[in-house]
Protein backbone atom coordinates (compact mmCIF):
# COMPACT_ATOMS: atom_id res chain seq x y z
CA UNK A 1 0.00 0.00 0.00
CA UNK A 2 1.17 3.48 -0.89
CA UNK A 3 0.14 6.02 1.72
CA UNK A 4 0.75 9.69 0.93
CA UNK A 5 0.97 12.30 3.69
CA UNK A 6 0.01 15.75 2.42
CA UNK A 7 -1.35 19.15 3.38
CA UNK A 8 -2.22 22.40 1.67
CA UNK A 9 -0.59 24.48 4.36
CA UNK A 10 3.05 24.00 5.30
CA UNK A 11 4.19 23.27 8.83
CA UNK A 12 1.08 21.36 9.88
CA UNK A 13 2.98 18.20 10.83
CA UNK A 14 3.46 16.11 7.66
CA UNK A 15 7.01 15.16 8.64
CA UNK A 16 5.96 14.33 12.20
CA UNK A 17 3.18 12.11 10.90
CA UNK A 18 5.22 10.39 8.18
CA UNK A 19 8.19 9.65 10.44
CA UNK A 20 6.10 8.43 13.37
CA UNK A 21 3.80 6.30 11.20
CA UNK A 22 6.90 4.61 9.78
CA UNK A 23 8.33 4.02 13.26
CA UNK A 24 5.01 2.78 14.63
CA UNK A 25 4.53 0.21 11.83
CA UNK A 26 4.92 -3.40 12.94
CA UNK A 27 6.64 -4.49 9.72
CA UNK A 28 9.12 -3.34 7.10
CA UNK A 29 8.20 0.06 5.70
CA UNK A 30 9.60 2.33 3.04
CA UNK A 31 9.57 6.03 3.90
CA UNK A 32 9.98 8.27 0.84
CA UNK A 33 10.65 11.97 1.50
CA UNK A 34 9.24 13.65 -1.61
CA UNK A 35 9.59 17.17 -0.19
CA UNK A 36 12.71 17.55 -2.31
CA UNK A 37 12.93 21.31 -1.76
CA UNK A 38 13.20 20.92 2.01
CA UNK A 39 13.59 17.23 2.96
CA UNK A 40 13.38 16.78 6.75
CA UNK A 41 12.52 13.14 7.48
CA UNK A 42 16.21 12.21 7.78
CA UNK A 43 16.66 14.60 10.72
CA UNK A 44 14.76 12.13 12.88
CA UNK A 45 17.01 9.19 11.98
CA UNK A 46 20.46 10.00 13.38
CA UNK A 47 23.70 8.50 12.07
CA UNK A 48 22.42 7.08 8.83
CA UNK A 49 24.75 5.59 6.26
CA UNK A 50 23.66 6.94 2.94
CA UNK A 51 24.15 5.79 -0.57
CA UNK A 52 23.58 8.52 -3.08
CA UNK A 53 22.63 8.67 -6.73
CA UNK A 54 22.97 11.86 -8.76
CA UNK A 55 19.88 12.66 -10.84
CA UNK A 56 20.50 14.28 -14.20
CA UNK A 57 17.97 15.70 -16.59
CA UNK A 58 18.39 16.50 -20.30
CA UNK A 59 19.43 19.94 -21.55
CA UNK A 60 19.76 20.84 -25.24
CA UNK A 61 23.05 21.81 -26.85
CA UNK A 62 23.35 23.48 -30.27
CA UNK A 63 26.03 22.66 -32.81
CA UNK A 64 26.72 26.14 -34.15
CA UNK A 65 28.29 24.78 -37.33
CA UNK A 66 25.03 23.07 -38.29
CA UNK A 67 22.52 25.69 -37.03
CA UNK A 68 21.25 28.08 -39.70
CA UNK A 69 19.27 30.22 -37.27
CA UNK A 70 15.85 29.24 -38.66
CA UNK A 71 14.31 29.74 -35.19
CA UNK A 72 11.95 26.74 -35.34
CA UNK A 73 13.21 25.52 -31.96
CA UNK A 74 12.49 28.89 -30.43
CA UNK A 75 8.96 28.90 -31.91
CA UNK A 76 8.31 25.39 -30.61
CA UNK A 77 9.58 25.82 -27.03
CA UNK A 78 6.62 26.44 -24.71
CA UNK A 79 8.90 27.61 -21.90
CA UNK A 80 10.90 30.29 -23.79
CA UNK A 81 14.01 28.31 -22.88
CA UNK A 82 15.46 28.80 -26.36
CA UNK A 83 15.37 32.26 -27.92
CA UNK A 84 16.50 32.86 -31.49
CA UNK A 85 16.45 36.12 -33.45
CA UNK A 86 17.44 34.54 -36.74
CA UNK A 87 20.54 33.43 -34.90
CA UNK A 88 21.90 30.42 -33.05
CA UNK A 89 19.41 30.12 -30.14
CA UNK A 90 20.30 31.32 -26.67
CA UNK A 91 19.46 28.60 -24.09
CA UNK A 92 18.21 29.34 -20.54
CA UNK A 93 18.67 26.16 -18.48
CA UNK A 94 16.48 27.59 -15.66
CA UNK A 95 13.45 27.68 -17.96
CA UNK A 96 14.06 24.38 -19.80
CA UNK A 97 11.89 21.42 -18.75
CA UNK A 98 14.01 18.98 -20.79
CA UNK A 99 11.09 17.84 -22.95
CA UNK A 100 13.29 17.11 -25.98
CA UNK A 101 11.01 18.99 -28.38
CA UNK A 102 13.69 21.28 -29.80
CA UNK A 103 15.82 18.30 -30.75
CA UNK A 104 12.85 16.67 -32.51
CA UNK A 105 11.89 19.83 -34.37
CA UNK A 106 15.32 21.02 -35.61
CA UNK A 107 15.41 20.54 -39.41
CA UNK A 108 19.23 20.69 -39.48
CA UNK A 109 19.73 18.11 -36.70
CA UNK A 110 21.85 20.75 -34.98
CA UNK A 111 20.48 20.07 -31.49
CA UNK A 112 21.70 17.25 -29.29
CA UNK A 113 21.22 16.73 -25.59
CA UNK A 114 23.64 16.95 -22.77
CA UNK A 115 22.59 16.71 -19.13
CA UNK A 116 22.57 18.84 -16.03
CA UNK A 117 22.30 17.84 -12.39
CA UNK A 118 18.95 18.55 -10.71
CA UNK A 119 19.58 16.86 -7.38
CA UNK A 120 20.24 13.54 -5.68
CA UNK A 121 18.23 10.58 -4.46
CA UNK A 122 19.64 9.16 -1.23
CA UNK A 123 18.80 5.88 0.48
CA UNK A 124 19.52 4.53 3.95
CA UNK A 125 18.07 1.91 6.27
CA UNK A 126 17.48 1.80 10.01
CA UNK A 127 15.80 -1.11 11.77
CA UNK A 128 12.56 -1.77 9.88
CA UNK A 129 12.54 1.58 8.03
CA UNK A 130 14.12 2.12 4.62
CA UNK A 131 14.42 5.83 3.96
CA UNK A 132 14.56 7.32 0.47
CA UNK A 133 15.09 11.02 0.13
CA UNK A 134 15.14 13.37 -2.84
CA UNK A 135 17.18 16.53 -2.43
CA UNK A 136 16.95 19.19 -5.12
CA UNK A 137 19.97 21.31 -6.00
CA UNK A 138 19.70 24.97 -4.96
CA UNK A 139 18.28 27.01 -7.84
CA UNK A 140 16.82 24.00 -9.67
CA UNK A 141 13.21 24.43 -10.77
CA UNK A 142 12.62 20.86 -11.94
CA UNK A 143 11.01 19.68 -8.71
CA UNK A 144 8.45 17.29 -10.32
CA UNK A 145 11.14 15.49 -12.34
CA UNK A 146 13.18 14.83 -9.21
CA UNK A 147 10.08 13.65 -7.33
CA UNK A 148 9.40 11.17 -10.14
CA UNK A 149 12.97 9.87 -9.69
CA UNK A 150 12.32 9.36 -5.95
CA UNK A 151 9.07 7.54 -6.69
CA UNK A 152 10.71 5.25 -9.23
CA UNK A 153 13.25 4.27 -6.60
CA UNK A 154 10.49 3.84 -4.00
CA UNK A 155 8.27 1.52 -6.00
CA UNK A 156 8.22 -1.63 -3.92
CA UNK A 157 5.68 -4.09 -2.62
CA UNK A 158 4.60 -3.75 1.01
CA UNK A 159 3.92 -0.52 2.86
CA UNK A 160 5.32 2.76 1.51
CA UNK A 161 4.76 6.13 3.16
CA UNK A 162 5.29 9.18 0.96
CA UNK A 163 5.92 12.53 2.64
CA UNK A 164 4.59 15.12 0.16
CA UNK A 165 5.68 18.75 -0.28
CA UNK A 166 3.21 21.40 0.96
CA UNK A 167 0.76 23.12 -1.36
CA UNK A 168 -1.61 21.85 -4.02
CA UNK A 169 0.37 22.40 -7.22
CA UNK A 170 2.70 20.25 -9.32
CA UNK A 171 5.13 18.96 -6.62
CA UNK A 172 2.28 17.83 -4.32
CA UNK A 173 0.26 16.34 -7.17
CA UNK A 174 3.27 14.51 -8.63
CA UNK A 175 3.82 12.89 -5.24
CA UNK A 176 0.19 11.84 -4.77
CA UNK A 177 -0.34 10.32 -8.21
CA UNK A 178 -0.50 6.54 -8.02
CA UNK A 179 -1.01 6.47 -4.23
CA UNK A 180 -3.70 4.31 -2.67
CA UNK A 181 -4.70 6.70 0.11
CA UNK A 182 -3.94 10.28 1.14
CA UNK A 183 -3.74 11.47 4.73
CA UNK A 184 -4.28 15.24 4.88
CA UNK A 185 -2.75 16.89 7.93
CA UNK A 186 -4.17 20.18 9.17
CA UNK A 187 -4.54 22.48 12.16
CA UNK A 188 -7.75 23.63 13.88
CA UNK A 189 -7.38 27.24 12.67
CA UNK A 190 -8.79 29.45 9.87
CA UNK A 191 -5.58 28.98 7.82
CA UNK A 192 -5.67 25.25 8.50
CA UNK A 193 -9.27 24.90 7.30
CA UNK A 194 -8.80 27.06 4.20
CA UNK A 195 -5.74 25.10 3.10
CA UNK A 196 -7.39 21.76 3.95
CA UNK A 197 -10.27 22.66 1.63
CA UNK A 198 -7.76 23.34 -1.18
CA UNK A 199 -6.02 20.02 -0.51
CA UNK A 200 -9.37 18.18 -0.53
CA UNK A 201 -10.17 19.74 -3.94
CA UNK A 202 -6.81 18.48 -5.22
CA UNK A 203 -7.17 14.88 -3.94
CA UNK A 204 -10.73 14.74 -5.27
CA UNK A 205 -9.40 15.87 -8.66
CA UNK A 206 -7.03 12.87 -8.47
CA UNK A 207 -9.84 10.57 -7.34
CA UNK A 208 -7.94 9.38 -4.27
CA UNK A 209 -9.58 8.14 -1.08
CA UNK A 210 -8.46 10.27 1.86
CA UNK A 211 -8.84 11.06 5.54
CA UNK A 212 -7.84 13.95 7.80
CA UNK A 213 -5.52 14.18 10.80
CA UNK A 214 -5.92 17.29 12.97
CA UNK A 215 -2.65 18.30 14.58
CA UNK A 216 -2.35 20.67 17.59
CA UNK A 217 -5.95 19.85 18.46
CA UNK A 218 -7.15 22.21 21.16
CA UNK A 219 -5.00 25.16 20.05
CA UNK A 220 -7.74 26.70 17.90
CA UNK A 221 -11.45 26.05 17.53
CA UNK A 222 -13.84 23.40 16.14
CA UNK A 223 -14.16 24.70 12.58
CA UNK A 224 -12.13 21.87 10.99
CA UNK A 225 -14.02 19.15 12.89
CA UNK A 226 -17.38 20.75 12.02
CA UNK A 227 -16.49 21.10 8.36
CA UNK A 228 -15.29 17.48 8.13
CA UNK A 229 -18.50 16.26 9.77
CA UNK A 230 -20.72 18.38 7.50
CA UNK A 231 -18.89 17.02 4.45
CA UNK A 232 -18.73 13.36 5.56
CA UNK A 233 -14.94 13.40 5.70
CA UNK A 234 -13.27 10.93 8.07
CA UNK A 235 -11.11 12.39 10.81
CA UNK A 236 -8.55 9.63 11.38
CA UNK A 237 -6.98 11.11 14.50
CA UNK A 238 -6.38 14.24 16.51
CA UNK A 239 -2.89 14.91 17.83
CA UNK A 240 -3.28 17.18 20.85
CA UNK A 241 -1.53 20.54 21.34
CA UNK A 242 1.25 19.51 23.70
CA UNK A 243 4.31 21.68 24.24
CA UNK A 244 6.36 18.52 24.89
CA UNK A 245 5.69 17.44 21.29
CA UNK A 246 6.92 20.81 19.95
CA UNK A 247 10.03 20.60 22.14
CA UNK A 248 10.85 17.01 21.14
CA UNK A 249 10.43 18.04 17.49
CA UNK A 250 12.70 21.05 18.00
CA UNK A 251 15.44 18.68 19.22
CA UNK A 252 14.99 16.29 16.30
CA UNK A 253 13.52 13.48 18.40
CA UNK A 254 10.85 11.15 17.06
CA UNK A 255 7.65 11.43 19.04
CA UNK A 256 7.02 7.68 19.46
CA UNK A 257 10.50 7.32 21.00
CA UNK A 258 10.43 10.33 23.35
CA UNK A 259 6.73 10.15 24.28
CA UNK A 260 5.81 6.44 23.83
CA UNK A 261 2.24 7.11 25.00
CA UNK A 262 1.60 8.42 21.47
CA UNK A 263 2.61 5.17 19.72
CA UNK A 264 -0.94 3.76 19.77
CA UNK A 265 -2.29 6.90 18.12
CA UNK A 266 -0.02 6.37 15.09
CA UNK A 267 -0.54 2.61 14.96
CA UNK A 268 -4.29 3.34 15.08
CA UNK A 269 -4.06 5.56 11.99
CA UNK A 270 -2.31 2.78 10.04
CA UNK A 271 -5.04 0.38 11.08
CA UNK A 272 -7.84 2.77 10.09
CA UNK A 273 -6.48 3.33 6.59
CA UNK A 274 -6.04 -0.43 6.15
CA UNK A 275 -2.26 -0.32 5.82
CA UNK B 1 10.05 51.59 -4.68
CA UNK B 2 11.08 49.01 -2.10
CA UNK B 3 9.99 45.43 -2.00
CA UNK B 4 10.13 43.14 1.04
CA UNK B 5 9.39 39.44 0.54
CA UNK B 6 8.64 37.24 3.54
CA UNK B 7 9.68 33.61 2.94
CA UNK B 8 10.54 30.65 5.13
CA UNK B 9 11.96 27.52 3.52
CA UNK B 10 9.96 25.38 5.92
CA UNK B 11 6.21 25.97 5.81
CA UNK B 12 4.03 26.98 8.73
CA UNK B 13 6.61 29.09 10.55
CA UNK B 14 4.40 32.18 10.71
CA UNK B 15 5.04 34.08 7.45
CA UNK B 16 1.44 35.15 6.94
CA UNK B 17 0.85 36.10 10.59
CA UNK B 18 3.92 38.34 10.44
CA UNK B 19 3.09 39.80 7.06
CA UNK B 20 -0.48 40.68 8.08
CA UNK B 21 0.98 42.65 10.98
CA UNK B 22 3.50 44.38 8.72
CA UNK B 23 0.64 45.29 6.39
CA UNK B 24 -1.14 47.04 9.25
CA UNK B 25 2.06 48.79 10.42
CA UNK B 26 3.10 49.98 6.95
CA UNK B 27 1.70 53.34 5.95
CA UNK B 28 1.80 53.32 2.20
CA UNK B 29 2.19 49.77 0.93
CA UNK B 30 0.70 47.48 -1.69
CA UNK B 31 0.28 43.89 -0.50
CA UNK B 32 0.92 40.82 -2.64
CA UNK B 33 0.02 37.28 -1.56
CA UNK B 34 2.41 35.15 -3.59
CA UNK B 35 1.69 31.91 -1.72
CA UNK B 36 -0.67 31.07 -4.57
CA UNK B 37 -0.90 27.36 -3.66
CA UNK B 38 -2.31 28.01 -0.22
CA UNK B 39 -3.09 31.71 0.06
CA UNK B 40 -4.17 32.76 3.57
CA UNK B 41 -3.55 36.50 3.89
CA UNK B 42 -7.14 37.23 2.81
CA UNK B 43 -8.39 35.38 5.90
CA UNK B 44 -6.93 38.13 8.08
CA UNK B 45 -7.34 41.18 5.86
CA UNK B 46 -10.89 40.40 4.58
CA UNK B 47 -10.44 41.96 1.13
CA UNK B 48 -13.19 43.48 -1.02
CA UNK B 49 -12.46 42.24 -4.53
CA UNK B 50 -12.39 45.06 -7.10
CA UNK B 51 -11.02 43.22 -10.15
CA UNK B 52 -10.89 39.54 -10.99
CA UNK B 53 -8.72 38.23 -13.85
CA UNK B 54 -8.40 34.80 -15.42
CA UNK B 55 -4.94 33.27 -15.35
CA UNK B 56 -4.28 31.41 -18.59
CA UNK B 57 -0.99 29.68 -18.62
CA UNK B 58 0.56 27.37 -21.13
CA UNK B 59 -1.24 24.65 -23.02
CA UNK B 60 -2.41 21.13 -22.39
CA UNK B 61 -2.39 18.24 -24.82
CA UNK B 62 -5.72 16.47 -25.33
CA UNK B 63 -6.20 13.38 -27.55
CA UNK B 64 -9.14 13.67 -29.89
CA UNK B 65 -10.33 10.07 -29.57
CA UNK B 66 -12.31 10.11 -32.83
CA UNK B 67 -9.21 10.93 -34.85
CA UNK B 68 -6.74 8.78 -32.89
CA UNK B 69 -5.58 5.77 -34.95
CA UNK B 70 -4.23 4.03 -31.88
CA UNK B 71 -0.62 3.90 -33.16
CA UNK B 72 0.97 4.76 -29.81
CA UNK B 73 3.73 6.89 -31.34
CA UNK B 74 3.04 9.62 -28.75
CA UNK B 75 3.88 7.44 -25.73
CA UNK B 76 7.64 7.09 -25.90
CA UNK B 77 8.68 10.71 -26.59
CA UNK B 78 6.77 12.04 -23.55
CA UNK B 79 9.37 12.67 -20.85
CA UNK B 80 6.70 13.22 -18.20
CA UNK B 81 5.00 9.79 -18.51
CA UNK B 82 1.71 11.55 -19.22
CA UNK B 83 0.44 9.39 -22.11
CA UNK B 84 -1.14 6.01 -21.52
CA UNK B 85 -3.25 3.49 -23.38
CA UNK B 86 -6.81 3.16 -22.07
CA UNK B 87 -10.11 1.56 -23.05
CA UNK B 88 -13.05 3.77 -23.95
CA UNK B 89 -16.55 3.12 -22.63
CA UNK B 90 -17.29 1.08 -25.74
CA UNK B 91 -14.26 -1.14 -25.10
CA UNK B 92 -12.05 0.26 -27.84
CA UNK B 93 -8.42 1.02 -27.22
CA UNK B 94 -7.21 4.63 -27.38
CA UNK B 95 -4.61 6.93 -25.82
CA UNK B 96 -5.18 9.52 -23.16
CA UNK B 97 -3.03 12.29 -21.69
CA UNK B 98 -3.09 12.79 -17.96
CA UNK B 99 -3.75 16.54 -17.59
CA UNK B 100 -1.99 16.55 -14.24
CA UNK B 101 1.26 14.95 -15.43
CA UNK B 102 1.27 16.90 -18.74
CA UNK B 103 3.75 19.79 -18.64
CA UNK B 104 2.37 21.25 -21.88
CA UNK B 105 5.55 20.88 -23.95
CA UNK B 106 3.78 19.95 -27.21
CA UNK B 107 6.04 17.03 -28.19
CA UNK B 108 3.11 14.59 -28.55
CA UNK B 109 1.21 17.15 -30.64
CA UNK B 110 4.23 17.34 -32.95
CA UNK B 111 4.85 13.59 -33.32
CA UNK B 112 1.21 12.54 -33.88
CA UNK B 113 1.03 11.41 -37.54
CA UNK B 114 -2.70 12.22 -37.92
CA UNK B 115 -2.95 15.50 -35.95
CA UNK B 116 -5.25 13.87 -33.42
CA UNK B 117 -3.88 15.80 -30.43
CA UNK B 118 -5.34 19.22 -29.65
CA UNK B 119 -3.33 21.81 -27.73
CA UNK B 120 -5.72 24.29 -26.08
CA UNK B 121 -4.65 26.99 -23.64
CA UNK B 122 -5.08 26.09 -20.01
CA UNK B 123 -7.08 28.09 -17.44
CA UNK B 124 -4.89 27.62 -14.37
CA UNK B 125 -6.46 29.98 -11.86
CA UNK B 126 -7.53 33.54 -11.10
CA UNK B 127 -5.89 36.63 -9.69
CA UNK B 128 -7.62 39.50 -7.97
CA UNK B 129 -7.02 43.13 -7.05
CA UNK B 130 -8.73 44.02 -3.78
CA UNK B 131 -9.07 46.70 -1.14
CA UNK B 132 -8.28 45.93 2.49
CA UNK B 133 -8.12 48.00 5.68
CA UNK B 134 -4.31 47.82 5.33
CA UNK B 135 -4.16 48.99 1.72
CA UNK B 136 -4.64 47.49 -1.74
CA UNK B 137 -3.82 43.81 -2.17
CA UNK B 138 -3.14 41.55 -5.14
CA UNK B 139 -3.83 37.87 -4.53
CA UNK B 140 -4.58 34.72 -6.48
CA UNK B 141 -6.12 31.31 -6.46
CA UNK B 142 -4.48 28.49 -8.36
CA UNK B 143 -6.89 25.92 -9.81
CA UNK B 144 -7.03 22.54 -8.02
CA UNK B 145 -4.13 20.37 -9.16
CA UNK B 146 -2.97 23.07 -11.60
CA UNK B 147 0.64 23.84 -12.41
CA UNK B 148 2.70 26.88 -13.31
CA UNK B 149 2.41 28.44 -9.89
CA UNK B 150 5.75 30.20 -10.59
CA UNK B 151 4.16 32.11 -13.45
CA UNK B 152 1.15 33.04 -11.34
CA UNK B 153 3.52 34.36 -8.65
CA UNK B 154 5.22 36.52 -11.28
CA UNK B 155 1.82 37.78 -12.48
CA UNK B 156 0.76 38.75 -8.94
CA UNK B 157 4.06 40.50 -8.26
CA UNK B 158 4.02 42.48 -11.49
CA UNK B 159 0.43 43.58 -10.86
CA UNK B 160 1.36 44.70 -7.32
CA UNK B 161 4.34 46.70 -8.60
CA UNK B 162 2.21 48.38 -11.25
CA UNK B 163 -0.40 49.26 -8.64
CA UNK B 164 2.28 50.76 -6.39
CA UNK B 165 3.53 52.84 -9.30
CA UNK B 166 0.04 54.02 -10.28
CA UNK B 167 -0.93 54.94 -6.72
CA UNK B 168 2.51 56.38 -5.82
CA UNK B 169 3.04 53.89 -3.04
CA UNK B 170 6.64 53.30 -2.00
CA UNK B 171 6.54 49.73 -0.68
CA UNK B 172 5.41 46.31 -1.92
CA UNK B 173 5.00 43.74 0.86
CA UNK B 174 5.04 40.17 -0.44
CA UNK B 175 3.85 37.02 1.37
CA UNK B 176 6.00 34.34 -0.25
CA UNK B 177 5.53 30.59 -0.72
CA UNK B 178 7.41 27.92 1.28
CA UNK B 179 10.24 25.86 -0.20
CA UNK B 180 13.10 26.79 -2.51
CA UNK B 181 11.63 25.83 -5.91
CA UNK B 182 10.21 27.81 -8.81
CA UNK B 183 7.47 29.73 -6.93
CA UNK B 184 10.02 30.99 -4.39
CA UNK B 185 12.51 31.91 -7.10
CA UNK B 186 9.74 33.85 -8.84
CA UNK B 187 8.75 35.56 -5.57
CA UNK B 188 12.22 36.83 -4.63
CA UNK B 189 13.29 38.02 -8.11
CA UNK B 190 14.02 41.77 -8.05
CA UNK B 191 13.22 42.19 -4.32
CA UNK B 192 14.97 44.79 -2.14
CA UNK B 193 15.30 42.21 0.63
CA UNK B 194 13.83 39.00 1.98
CA UNK B 195 12.81 38.31 5.56
CA UNK B 196 13.19 34.61 6.31
CA UNK B 197 10.94 33.45 9.14
CA UNK B 198 12.15 30.29 10.82
CA UNK B 199 11.63 28.39 14.06
CA UNK B 200 14.17 26.93 16.49
CA UNK B 201 13.82 23.30 15.40
CA UNK B 202 16.13 20.92 13.56
CA UNK B 203 13.91 21.29 10.48
CA UNK B 204 13.85 25.08 10.82
CA UNK B 205 17.65 25.22 10.93
CA UNK B 206 18.07 22.76 8.06
CA UNK B 207 15.56 24.55 5.82
CA UNK B 208 16.96 27.99 6.68
CA UNK B 209 20.38 26.88 5.49
CA UNK B 210 18.96 25.94 2.10
CA UNK B 211 16.80 29.04 1.66
CA UNK B 212 19.75 31.31 2.63
CA UNK B 213 21.81 29.65 -0.09
CA UNK B 214 19.02 30.32 -2.54
CA UNK B 215 18.79 34.02 -1.58
CA UNK B 216 22.57 34.33 -1.96
CA UNK B 217 22.46 32.50 -5.29
CA UNK B 218 20.11 35.22 -6.56
CA UNK B 219 21.95 38.06 -4.78
CA UNK B 220 19.07 39.18 -2.52
CA UNK B 221 19.74 40.81 0.87
CA UNK B 222 18.52 38.50 3.68
CA UNK B 223 17.16 39.10 7.17
CA UNK B 224 16.28 36.30 9.57
CA UNK B 225 13.64 36.26 12.30
CA UNK B 226 13.16 33.34 14.72
CA UNK B 227 9.52 32.70 15.58
CA UNK B 228 8.59 30.80 18.78
CA UNK B 229 12.21 31.37 19.83
CA UNK B 230 11.66 30.38 23.47
CA UNK B 231 10.71 26.83 22.44
CA UNK B 232 14.45 26.14 22.24
CA UNK B 233 16.68 29.13 23.19
CA UNK B 234 19.94 27.29 22.46
CA UNK B 235 18.83 26.42 18.93
CA UNK B 236 17.66 30.03 18.42
CA UNK B 237 21.17 31.26 19.20
CA UNK B 238 22.59 28.62 16.88
CA UNK B 239 20.29 29.78 14.08
CA UNK B 240 21.23 33.44 14.54
CA UNK B 241 24.94 32.59 14.48
CA UNK B 242 24.46 30.57 11.34
CA UNK B 243 22.51 33.41 9.70
CA UNK B 244 25.26 35.93 10.53
CA UNK B 245 27.96 33.59 9.22
CA UNK B 246 25.98 33.26 5.98
CA UNK B 247 25.86 37.05 5.56
CA UNK B 248 22.24 37.52 6.68
CA UNK B 249 21.11 39.96 9.36
CA UNK B 250 19.20 38.78 12.45
CA UNK B 251 15.95 40.78 12.58
CA UNK B 252 14.77 39.73 16.02
CA UNK B 253 12.83 37.06 17.85
CA UNK B 254 9.12 36.46 18.34
CA UNK B 255 7.96 34.51 21.38
CA UNK B 256 5.75 31.38 21.38
CA UNK B 257 2.29 32.86 21.88
CA UNK B 258 -1.08 31.04 21.73
CA UNK B 259 -2.68 34.48 21.22
CA UNK B 260 -1.43 34.38 17.60
CA UNK B 261 -3.98 31.66 16.83
CA UNK B 262 -6.68 33.60 18.71
CA UNK B 263 -5.93 36.70 16.62
CA UNK B 264 -6.28 34.57 13.46
CA UNK B 265 -9.62 33.20 14.66
CA UNK B 266 -10.76 36.79 15.32
CA UNK B 267 -9.71 37.90 11.78
CA UNK B 268 -7.17 40.31 13.27
CA UNK B 269 -3.49 40.87 12.63
CA UNK B 270 -1.47 40.11 15.78
CA UNK B 271 -0.52 43.82 16.18
CA UNK B 272 -4.21 44.72 16.16
CA UNK B 273 -4.63 42.74 19.42
CA UNK B 274 -3.00 42.91 22.85
CA UNK B 275 -1.15 39.62 22.24
CA UNK B 276 2.20 39.65 24.09
CA UNK B 277 4.04 38.80 20.85
CA UNK B 278 2.71 42.00 19.19
CA UNK B 279 5.58 43.87 20.89
CA UNK B 280 8.09 41.43 19.38
CA UNK B 281 6.59 41.83 15.90
CA UNK B 282 6.76 45.65 16.12
CA UNK B 283 10.46 45.32 16.97
CA UNK B 284 11.07 43.10 13.93
CA UNK B 285 9.29 45.70 11.76
CA UNK B 286 11.49 48.45 13.24
CA UNK B 287 14.61 46.35 12.58
CA UNK B 288 13.60 46.34 8.92
CA UNK B 289 13.21 50.15 8.69
CA UNK B 290 16.01 50.45 6.14
CA UNK B 291 14.23 47.96 3.91
CA UNK B 292 10.81 49.63 3.98
CA UNK B 293 12.00 53.24 4.13
CA UNK B 294 15.35 52.91 2.39
CA UNK B 295 16.64 55.15 -0.35
CA UNK B 296 14.88 53.24 -3.11
CA UNK B 297 11.59 54.50 -1.68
Amino acid sequence: MKLAIASGKGGTGKTTLAVNLALAADRAVLLADCDVEEPNDHLFFPALEWSEQVIDWPLPEVDEALCDGCGECSDFCQYNALISFGTVPYISPDLCHGCGGCQLICPKKAITETSRRIGVVKTAAMEHVSLIEGRGDIGSTLTPSLIRAVKTKASAAGLSILDAPPGTSCPMITTLQGSDFAVLVTEPTPFGLNDLQLAVDAVRELGLPFGVVINRAGSGDDRVLDWCRDNQITVLAEIPEDRRIAEAYSRGEALVTTLPEYRDLFAGILEKVGA
Amino acid sequence: MNELVVISGKGGTGKTSLLASFAVLAENAVLADCDVDAADLHLILAPTVRERHEFWSGHEAVVNEEDCINCGICVEPCRFDAVSQVRTETGESTYRIDPVACEGCGVCVHVCPVEAIDFPERLSGHWMVSDTRAGPMVHARLGAAAENSGKLVTTVKQAARQLAKDQRRDLVLVDGPPGIGCPVIAAIGGATAVLIVTEPTVSGLHDLERVLKLARHFGVESHVCVNKWDLNPARTAEIEDMALAAGAKPAGRVRYDPAVTRAQIGTRAVVETDAPSATDIRKVWDALTLVHQGENA
